[in-house]
């Protein structure tokens, strides 16, 4: 991203025409068509959430009129002031607490893997010992064993031990698969801390803990962060153990409570907009004002591996 | 997958996809190393010790809840078990769920729609990925508002992504149907989920929806490390746009695309939230995928032992696709470098 030498670009002709536009990138807006096909992709993907909006608001024969309308005739807010003021046992209402339990089992998932993550990745990244290697791949592998492999075992234990339709159950079921994507994740971003800043801690003193708290970990904050926002994802997104694993509004979470919406009341779609994007809104939102973090979670996810 | 020449470096041993070995602090810095550190710290009988105190919460709460679901997960394979209850009657059988697996009819079918789905669904993600993740590096007046954009459906939770296409696509009353009728497009409303290969091909399209997201912010981010110097070079030999692409930006982007590769696939093929909400398999079973398979095998039918066959074989796939992959991103780097 060097500024490129100034005005190189217009001593050439036709193929550098297109150059120009590569050269420009630091100092010239790229040509119009591109923007063009920049609109478009915007309209592609926001079009089905602008609908979700507008559908949340519209009247329930408005929705069901063809040809459609596209725009309310008068605003309709019942859903929304169903599902803020609803019984936890209506629909409406069922979001509400859905989105309740949501939080919480994401709040306490991610709580207790980073907990448990930091030190095991401190351990992976500073520390030599035999059989290392087999350790990491040992955390990895669960993380790839499909839900569907050990849901029939995982449900008959949270049975036997009473956490089935428990928040507490979900958080520790969870935790398991979290806990090994936030180890690897924090490995990854204290590997890219030179050793030599631990040397010189130790030199000055520093036990390896105290080397952990307040100087590895005050360094990796990005990636502490962004290892923090992706696991909040992931369980926010989760759905197969809590279709599975919770049946009321004591535990169900919000992916549960829209799958069941949309399935049992299939045209009742101004509810199931408002629903969907209740249950939107905290990721997208995330997402959208941690965006650097999220890019740069990426980046070192996979780019730098 | 450690590089075997260096098992106990201290650094990122064992982590897959380590295409970039350039980036840890490996080898040489641990020469460097005074050696009095490694005689006071580096002892590997002491390390030995505070790693396992240090590993072990994360242990617990890993393996101490997945261990034994996995084992019984094994052990209910071999076995006809037709009640998820622990007193339920059961039946050792042998191999006899996996002898059924290769001939069952259904499976073999469900099988076809996941390689299906797997392939159409990631090659067009790579593809508009690429497509996108260039359009995201250029100039734009309104970039943020593009990188949003794009970023947004990558946010939404699946089943709310699914949920929202299964009534965007509504027969009756979905707005795709109002919009195409609309516009000219088509001249009545269709049903699209109603037929499998239809319906299929729009599972495919919401999760490209969904998911080329993420294979574009990882091209952008791919982008970002090639140098603007080497298109501009080319295109003084002479190149054009669409040759610098293919001769330039491409090969270069390979690493990641491979990583998207990567994480796509092993994902299409454990597909079940995207189907389960937007057909629950159907109709006729056409949107089966091996997962939703194994799920109404064992929760719809009961029929517990089977159902658990079949998820260990989605495992075995999984782990190969995995093995397969982690080579082919090894020696992909080494003949990148050589270039």
């Amino acid at each position: 991203m060097t500024p490129s030498s100034g005005g190189a670009g217009s001593a050439k002709s036709a193929p550098a025409k297109a150059m120009s536009h590569r050269r420009g990138m630091n100092d010239r807006y790229a040509p119009v068509w591109m923007h063009l096909v920049a609109v478009v992709v915007i309209v592609v993907f926001l079009a089905p959430f602008a609908w979700l909006a507008i559908a949340s608001v519209t009247s329930p024969s408005d929705l069901l009129r063809r040809p459609l309308r596209w725009w309310p005739q008068h605003l309709d807010l019942s859903r929304w002031a169903d599902i803020f003021t609803g019984d936890a046992n209506t629909p409406a209402g069922g979001f509400r607490s859905a989105m309740v339990n949501s939080a919480i089992v994401a709040a306490g998932t991610v709580t207790l893997s980073v907990a448990v993550a930091v030190l095991g990745a401190y351990a992976v990244s500073r520390l030599k010992f035999r059989g290392r290697g087999i350790t990491v791949l040992g955390f990895l592998s669960t993380y790839m064993i499909p839900p569907i492999a050990i849901v029939i075992p995982l449900y008959l234990i949270l049975v036997r031990i009473g956490l089935l339709d428990n928040r507490l159950g979900l958080i520790l079921v969870y935790s398991s698969f979290i806990t090994p994507f936030v180890l690897w994740t924090l490995t990854n971003f204290f590997d890219a801390l030179p050793r030599e800043i631990d040397e010189a801690a130790t030199i000055d003193g520093a036990g390896r803990m105290r080397i952990l708290w307040q100087v590895l970990l005050p360094l990796a904050k990005p990636g502490l962060f962004s290892a923090i926002l992706f696991a909040t994802m992931l369980c926010w997104d989760e759905f197969l153990y809590a279709l599975i694993f919770t049946s009321t509004p004591a535990s169900k979470t919000i992916p549960v409570a829209v799958a069941e919406f949309s399935g049992k009341f299939a045209t009742d779609f101004g509810l199931l907009s408002a629903g969907g994007l209740l249950a939107a809104i905290p990721p997208v939102v995330v997402a959208l004002v941690f965006q650097r973090y999220v890019t740069a979670g990426l980046a070192a996810g996979g780019v730098k591996g | 997958m450690t590089d075997s020449t260096a098992p106990t470096t201290q650094s990122r041993a064992g982590a897959p996809a380590s295409a970039n070995p350039s980036h840890g602090p490996a080898g040489p810095r641990k020469a460097s190393y005074p050696k009095r550190f490694r005689h006071t710290y580096g002892s590997s009988r002491r390390s030995g010790g505070l790693a396992a105190l240090l590993l072990l919460p994360a242990a617990v709460v890993v393996f101490g809840l997945v261990t034994y679901p996995v084992l019984r997960t094994v052990w209910l394979s071999f076995n006809r078990v037709l009640s998820p209850m622990p007193t339920a009657p059961v039946q050792m059988v042998g191999f006899q769920n996996f002898i059924n697996a290769f001939t069952d009819s259904d499976l073999i079918a469900a099988t076809g729609h996941t390689i299906y789905f797997t392939l159409v669904s990631t090659a067009a993600e790579i593809v508009f990925g690429v497509l996108l993740g260039q359009l995201m590096a250029q100039k734009l007046r309104f970039r943020w508002l593009l990188r949003a954009a794009i970023l947004m459906p990558w946010a939404l939770p699946t089943v709310v992504s699914a949920s929202m296409w299964r009534y965007l696509l509504n027969a009756d009353y979905g707005p795709i149907n109002a919009l195409l009728t609309q516009l000219g497009i088509i001249g009545s409303y269709r049903s699209w989920l109603g037929t499998p290969t239809s319906a299929m091909n729009m599972i495919i399209i919401a999760d490209v929806w969904k998911n080329t997201s993420i294979a574009a912010f990882f091209v952008l981010a791919g982008l970002a490390v090639i140098p603007n110097e080497l298109r501009e070079a080319a295109s003084v030999d002479g190149a054009g746009a669409v040759r610098r692409f293919f001769s330039i930006t491409l090969p270069l982007l390979r690493p990641v695309i491979m990583v998207v590769l990567v994480l796509r696939t092993i994902e299409a093929f454990k597909v079940f939230d995207i189907v389960y909400v937007m057909t629950r398999g159907g109709p006729s079973n056409g949107t089966q995928t091996v997962a939703v398979y194994a799920y109404q095998t064992a929760f719809s039918n009961q029929n517990f032992g089977y159902g658990s066959a079949i998820a260990l074989l989605i495992v075995v796939v999984v782990l190969l696709l995995a093995v397969a992959y982690i080579r082919m991103l090894s020696t992909g780097g080494t003949s990148d470098g050589g270039r």
